[in-house]
């Protein structure tokens, strides 16, 4: 039994997690002046669909937030009460204590009380704020009290008059029920309270008279009336509602109906248990018990729905660990298979020619295997980005700024591993825009801008990379204030340097323009460790910025850690590869077309285009082999935008491979992005393409500018 | 005697090797593997004295010549050349070494502290000098030798 039990509370604590998920997404797409009925209704649900399961297996804080919290959002959604942004804002808060129990409760902590009294003592004064005015002027009510034994009248005349005005009453005796007329404003539910202390409150019913509307009057609940029967949805029935009165039909047996509140009812009828989870002062009529059945499904709807979006209903949860060792299996399994196919090579194919076959049906079975375990470890990058609105409306909120967060190519897909380093730098990235980048409205309007700004958050491939990008059309990096402040932290830097370099300046440790600083951002110690988590994973960050018309930010990612295709070259006596997606072409270089400049760099003109030449063999100290640039090959290579042309003996082939890390047992070695082991065993260097780029800038930058010139 | 305070009365088992005429011993827990020396694939712009690496069955194993660190012993690389493969601080590092005598244990009285001269060791990372009959084997700890900054074989904390 009580295993059952706890399979049910792991099943109860998904689904409220996935419910929460659900309320804070529609929360936030929530259009507040005129919020959409079936995202109301969905909302609704979800809290409702929590406070059911938290009920049912006795986690009565919870249960009793998301009771307060439901409530709200009935009357909200019955249009009761108008929907305002600071509504949303605690519905938000509400969603996070919730998710804070629930973790609390899941992990057997000790949940923290203090948030959970704070909002609901903020739900309950917006019901209350939202309630007085428009509740209960005066009304007009006749307390009955079922026939039967006596009690001590004058006393409860007393009680009934601490609350209003005592019109009329007429004594009752066995035979008839006593009746007292009067005038209040306190709720039914006070009333009755008031009385329990007299006489079971089973005996006391309350009618509301001089009201219009006879026949449903009678049992308005007065706050919170819930008798608005047309609504065919009928889920408004069974909300626990604090004063919800019992309906006539069941008056005769009436055990519980009067119930004081937080006493919940748990004697329902047999079928009852789900829809009628007990809940503090809930009454629920057995006569209406079958509509909330429809309302159940459409709840799942909603959520299968959500769920095919995201395309995470028929998955299973596994390891990544077991992923990995997978991955790493496959890993050598490609490498045994090339060693095979490199051995094979050597046969001749006539007499071989069956285990030619099956070894050329190795290699694409390998191929196969080997992508389809690359796509296990792959996800969309909504996964990160789905943080977001949540974050830029609570910072934008914080700040008094408008922003429009827009997310463009949520489905392009990268390796898990990214997925879970990716999101502390690129929270930092939309921090910062949205604290420096993005001007208060009042600035943006003088300047001819739309008071409301836009951070765009945008994935998608380019070449063997995967690119993020924060744009923001804000105020834009400003030159002088940073080259100002790199003098001041004194960096070496000058008034001529290009702006890509000046931009970079601020991923220095402890670089900050922010001329004061907020607790969002401005301390500076973030740009630099943003781009030491991205050149972990062996990306690169790149700014672009615009003075007055905003900044871009773009992470290159590459695709993925485990494998890739690259050209084997060969210098001197080794061998290296250089990864297929920087290389533009190969060619073999004529001696008129290199040139030196200066006494010092060389470039080579390729079809009227002057490159930088570097030579692998100078850039890793080895010997030269050829004593002629015409003896060897140029690779023309590009990257970050830059194009340079190497210098190797030969070009040796394409291959498949699998990047193993040089700093698991080494350290990380300048040039080198990894290395791989080869078909013979070999252990073979990758290049790292961007760094060579950059050393041959350092080398170069004199005669580039005399080249401009 | 700092060390025979601090472990006291535990004989350690240790693998002895040699580089030049000197014996070293380091704890042989520490040791995964010996085998010979295979080709391996030099690091561009590394220190002379790390070779290069090599394939240890899928790991990128990093090989360091002690013999060339330290100045000492023949370097000649043949089928005699010996690697003794280590597992020290998460990492496995290949050493090469001019060979591998024998696995002894030795007990905390055969133990003495190293002098502050006399090896080409920094005595930093010797843990002391242990006799048996007429030889002397140089204890060393080889993980703080092996993540020491002058290997340079571990990144820098603040690179």
């Amino acid at each position: 039994m009580s295993i059952d039990m706890s399979q049910f509370i792991a099943v109860y604590f998904d689904e409220a997690a996935e419910h929460l998920a659900n309320m804070e997404s529609l929360l936030l797409e929530l259009d507040v002046g005129s919020p959409d009925p079936e995202d109301l209704n969905a909302i609704f649900r979800a809290a409702h669909s929590i406070k059911g399961g938290a009920a049912t297996f006795g986690f009565a804080d919870l249960a009793e937030v998301t009771h307060v919290l439901e409530n709200l959002l009935d009357r909200v959604r019955k249009q009761e009460i108008t929907l305002t942004a600071a509504m949303v804002d605690i519905f938000l808060r509400a969603g996070d204590v919730l998710k804070d129990m629930l973790a609390a409760h899941r992990d057997n902590a000790p949940v923290d009380t203090a948030p959970i009294a704070e909002i609901t003592a903020q739900l309950n004064q917006l019901s209350s704020e939202q309630v007085l005015p428009v509740a209960n002027p005066q009304q007009a009510l006749t307390v009955i009290i079922a026939a039967g034994e006596g009690f001590e009248h004058d006393v409860l005349c007393h009680e009934l008059q601490r609350h209003g005005e005592l019109e009329d009453f007429s004594p009752g005796d066995a035979q008839t029920p006593w009746r007292f007329r009067l005038k209040t404003a306190s709720s039914q539910a006070k009333l009755i309270d008031a009385m329990a202390f007299l006489l079971d409150p089973a005996r006391i019913s309350i009618e509301v008279t001089g009201q219009q509307d006879e026949d449903f009057g009678l049992f308005a609940p007065l706050p919170l009336p819930a008798t608005d029967l047309s609504v065919d949805e009928g889920f408004g029935f069974f909300d626990p509602l604090p004063a919800t009165a019992a309906p006539a039909l069941q008056d005769g047996e009436g055990y519980g109906f009067f119930a004081p509140p937080a006493q919940p009812v748990t004697e329902q009828g047999g079928e009852g248990y789900g829809f009628f989870v007990p809940v503090a002062g809930s009454n629920t009529p057995a006569g209406v018990a079958t509509k909330p059945v429809e309302a159940k499904p459409s709840a799942v709807r909603a959520s299968s729905e959500r769920q095919a979006e995201r395309g995470g209903d028929t998955s299973i949860r596994v390891s990544v660990e077991k992923v990995d060792q997978l991955l790493n299996l496959v890993g050598e399994l490609v490498i045994t298979q090339s060693m095979l196919a490199q051995n094979a090579l050597q046969l001749d194919p006539v007499t071989h020619e069956r285990l030619l076959a099956g070894v050329a049906q190795l290699e694409r079975n390998t191929r196969e295997l080997q992508e389809s375990v690359m796509s296990i470890r792959m996800m969309p990058i909504s996964f990160v980005f789905n943080r977001y609105p949540r974050l830029v409306r609570d910072l934008a909120g914080k700040l008094n700024k408008q922003v429009e967060l827009r997310m463009i190519g949520e489905n392009t897909e990268l390796d898990k591993g990214f997925i879970e380093k990716l999101s502390d730098p690129l929270t930092h990235l939309v921090r910062n825009s949205l604290d420096h980048g993005i001007e208060a409205p009042e600035v943006r309007l003088s300047r001819n801008k739309p008071a409301q700004g836009t951070l765009t958050l945008k994935a998608f491939h380019q070449g063997g990379n995967i690119v993020i990008e924060v744009s923001d059309d804000g105020a834009g990096l400003n030159r002088e204030k940073i080259l100002a402040k790199a003098r001041e932290r004194g960096l070496n830097v000058h008034d001529n340097m290009s702006d890509n370099e000046v931009w970079m300046l601020i991923f220095e440790a402890g670089f900050s323009t922010a001329a004061e600083v907020t607790d969002v951002s401005g301390r500076g110690v973030g740009m630099d460790v943003v781009r030491k988590n991205i050149q972990a994973m062996g990306g690169r960050v790149e700014i672009q910025s615009m003075t007055g018309v905003g900044s871009t930010m773009s992470i290159r990612l590459p695709l993925t850690l485990a494998i890739l295709d690259g050209m084997s070259i060969s210098a001197s006596d080794e061998l290296y590869i250089i990864p297929l997606t920087f290389i533009i072409e190969s060619l073999q270089p004529r001696a008129a077309d290199i040139k030196t400049m200066a006494g010092r760099g060389t470039v080579i003109n390729v079809r009227g285009e002057y490159l930088p030449l570097i030579a692998l063999y100078d850039i890793f100290s080895l010997t030269a082999r050829k004593t002629s640039y015409e003896e060897g090959l140029v690779i023309i290579l590009e990257a970050e935008g830059q194009k340079v042309a190497l210098f190797v003996d030969d070009l040796l082939g394409q291959h498949q491979v699998v990047v193993k890390n040089l700093e698991t047992n080494y350290r990380r070695v300048s040039g080198v992005a990894g290395a791989t082991i080869m078909g013979d065993g070999h252990v073979a260097f990758i290049l790292d393409v961007a760094a060579l780029v950059k050393m041959a800038q350092q080398v170069t930058p004199a005669e580039q500018i005399a080249e401009l010139v | 005697m700092e060390l025979a305070h601090k472990e006291d009365d535990v004989s350690r088992e240790l693998l002895v090797f040699a580089l030049g005429r000197e014996e070293y011993g380091i704890d042989i827990l520490k040791v995964q593997e010996i085998r010979g020396y295979d080709a391996v694939t030099s690091i561009a712009n590394a220190p002379n004295f790390i070779k290069g690496v090599i394939n240890l069955r899928g790991n990128i194993v990093p090989i360091v010549d002690l013999r060339i660190k330290f100045n000492i012993g023949n370097v000649t690389y043949d089928q005699f050349t010996v690697v003794i493969i280590l597992n020290v601080a998460q990492r496995t590092i290949g050493i090469v070494v001019d060979g591998v005598s024998d696995v002894m244990t030795l007990s905390t009285e055969q133990l003495r502290q190293a002098p502050e001269f006399g090896s080409a060791l920094d005595t930093a990372y010797i843990l002391g000098l242990g006799t048996v009959e007429e030889r002397m084997i140089i204890l060393v700890d080889i993980e703080k030798l092996m993540t020491s900054a002058d290997m340079a074989l571990v990144e820098a904390v603040a690179a």
